[in-house]
């Protein structure tokens, strides 16, 4: 399995991970030899093998419907940095 | 050129459970922002879900309803994806192994016709927050109450034809959720929202077109123009020979158009994984079982009940079974008064329509079902006709009290006296010598009309008090008495 240097730029993108130009190059090499390691273990045969998706050997507990949690905004937004009429802030988003 | 469309929904249901589906905090309508919205749902360091058992409960008693089969092993994953309202930067969603996998029902068409609508799947996942876009001083306002409410989201196959069927299918679901008593499915409020993924093909194809996906629509009305409008849009740039771009697009009500919100390319790559902080979900048989013990009869079998019970249309049925709390005031009605098709007639006609105009719910009716059921009686009984029973109707509905009381009081109860309706005849038929001369020396046909209008004055003179069927026979005799009077 290979990768390219525009593949890893797209999947920083989209992780809001900024690389330096300088940078892309090195971690393209990095990021194809681990993949190497992948391929190690794509080579293995797997027919029969249920797939996993918690190496923990139990099931999720569930919690019965009722409201726990008391308001406690202030506490929260004591922390934010700009809050008004209790929203919080963020930089404006245009979709 | 003729094109068939394709169309396919997904609809984002919110679960009516009091917490959050990953944490302790309300779910509660319209409260202050973000107050109900706690650590977990702000996606604090060291947070972990923790699921509620109410939310996947709600989740198979839907698919227990569409005949779906229940996944008794169901796996989270993450869906990752930026946006301030989404604090985690991931939204926990079931991807590869969803709790209810492929079902089906019947959709009900205006014209009493069904068709089978299949259910790809329908899985758990958390609701986000809200962006507030008014101007904070050029930034955006984030409350994150919603972040963390129960969705269940229900994908349908492809296998919608057009606006018609599209809104059937939606108007099917509210009423199996609301049954199910799963989510309030209160559209306005956003309890039910739709996203529809549109495409069209040359008739006959059956390989599927680009397709485009229409966000958010949140009203009945609303996912009917946004169809009417997306098929125009699309079958215009087809037939000037262009390609539909694979696109999400955004209805605008106030414009009524549709318009790209974002290309999907990027957008679309969700790198879904398994999430780490969930284990697998997994339910036995026996509790399925157990909550299939629970389920209320729904409206199917209760529109199937209402027919060959009742002896009720298909449609009428399908009207009046489609709302629980309005099926379960019809029977309270029939209950009252023994008949199930006039009393079908007063829901539909006159509860349905004062609900209407006075734009109320049916919980807020001033008159109750065992109230209406007492009006209908005193018009099988003969009290008063159908004609004054809706002038005692309109009195209940304003609050003068029941029929009974109103009948006394206004003095409205039928004359079924065979005296004082002989003397209304006698004054009628006496009065109108030119029309009794007419009547006899008409035909059978035309004497019809003619003992309406005697009818008609007969009434008028009793202010449709005077019992109609014994107007009838009386009139009959005194005009064929007439008749022979003329011939000695």
């Amino acid at each position: 399995m290979t990768i390219q240097q525009d593949e890893i730029e797209k999947i920083a993108e989209l992780a809001r991970i900024r690389i330096a130009p300088e940078e892309a190059a090195e971690l393209t090499s990095r990021i194809a030899n681990i993949l190497t390691l992948v391929d190690q273990l794509q080579a293995i045969d797997t027919a029969g093998v249920e797939p996993m998706a918690n190496p923990l050997d139990a099931v999720q507990r569930l919690r019965a419907d009722t409201v726990t949690e008391a308001n406690q905004r202030d506490v929260f937004q004591a922390i934010a940095p700009a809050v008004e009429n209790g929203l919080y802030l963020v930089p404006k988003v245009i979709e | 050129m003729s094109w068939e469309v394709v169309i396919g929904l997904e609809v984002h249901l919110q679960l009516a459970t009091r917490s959050k589906i990953f944490s302790g905090a309300a779910t509660a309508f319209g409260a202050e922002p973000n107050t109900q919205a706690c650590a977990v749902d702000l996606a604090m360091p060291g947070m972990l879900p923790v699921l509620n058992e109410q939310a996947v409960r709600y989740a198979v008693m839907f698919g227990l309803g569409i005949g779906a089969e229940i996944g008794l092993r169901s796996v989270f994953d993450r869906k990752n994806y930026f946006y301030p309202d989404l604090p985690k930067g991931y939204q926990i969603s079931q991807f590869q192994e969803p709790i209810v996998g492929r079902g089906e029902f019947e959709i009900q068409l205006e014209d009493g016709s069904t068709r089978s609508i299949g259910i790809t799947r329908a899985h758990l996942e958390e609701d986000a927050g809200k962006s507030l876009h008014e101007d904070f001083h050029g930034m955006t306002g984030i409350d994150l109450n919603r972040a963390g409410t129960p969705l269940l989201e229900i994908v349908s196959e492809p296998d919608l034809r057009n606006a018609e069927e599209a809104v059937a299918y939606l108007k099917t679901l509210h009423s199996l959720v609301t049954y199910l008593g799963i989510s309030d499915g209160n559209m306005a409020e956003g309890s039910m929202r739709c996203d529809i993924n549109l495409s069209l093909r040359r008739a006959g194809s059956t390989t599927l077109g680009t397709r485009a996906e229409i966000k958010n629509v949140n009203s009945f009305r609303f996912v009917e123009k946004a169809i009417h409008h997306e098929i125009e849009r699309q079958a215009e740039i087809l037939e000037a020979g262009g390609q539909v771009v694979q696109e999400t697009r955004l209805y605008d009500a106030d414009r009524d158009e549709t318009r790209s919100m974002r290309s999907k390319e990027v957008a679309n790559d969700y790198r879904y994984f398994p999430e780490p902080d969930l284990l697998p979900v997994v339910i036995d048989q026996a509790w399925v079982e157990s909550i299939r013990a629970t389920l209320p009869e729904l409206p199917p079998a209760k529109r199937q009940r209402f027919v060959s019970d009742y002896g009720l249309s298909s449609y009428d049925a399908g009207v009046l079974a489609a709302n629980r709390a309005l099926a379960d005031y019809y029977e309270a009605v029939v209950e009252g008064c023994t008949d199930a098709k006039i009393a079908a007639n007063w829901v539909q006609v006159e509860l349905l329509g004062q609900l209407n105009r006075g734009e109320l719910e049916l919980g807020q009716s001033p008159v109750g079902a065992a109230a209406l059921a007492g009006l209908i009686q005193r018009i099988l009984d003969g009290s008063i006709s159908g004609k004054i029973a809706k002038q005692v109707f309109e009195a209940m509905w304003a609050g003068e009290g029941d029929a009974d009381t109103i009948i006394a009081a206004r003095g409205l109860q039928q004359v079924s006296d065979s005296g004082a309706l002989e003397a209304l005849v006698d004054e009628v038929v006496g009065g109108n010598p030119a029309q009794v001369a007419q009547y006899l020396a008409a035909d059978e046909g035309k004497r019809k009309k003619l003992v309406g209008f005697f009818v008609g004055q007969i009434m008028k003179l009793s202010k449709g008090q005077a019992n109609p069927q014994m107007v009838n026979e009386l009139l009959n005799k005194k005009l064929a008495a007439a008749g022979s009077d003329g011939e000695s």
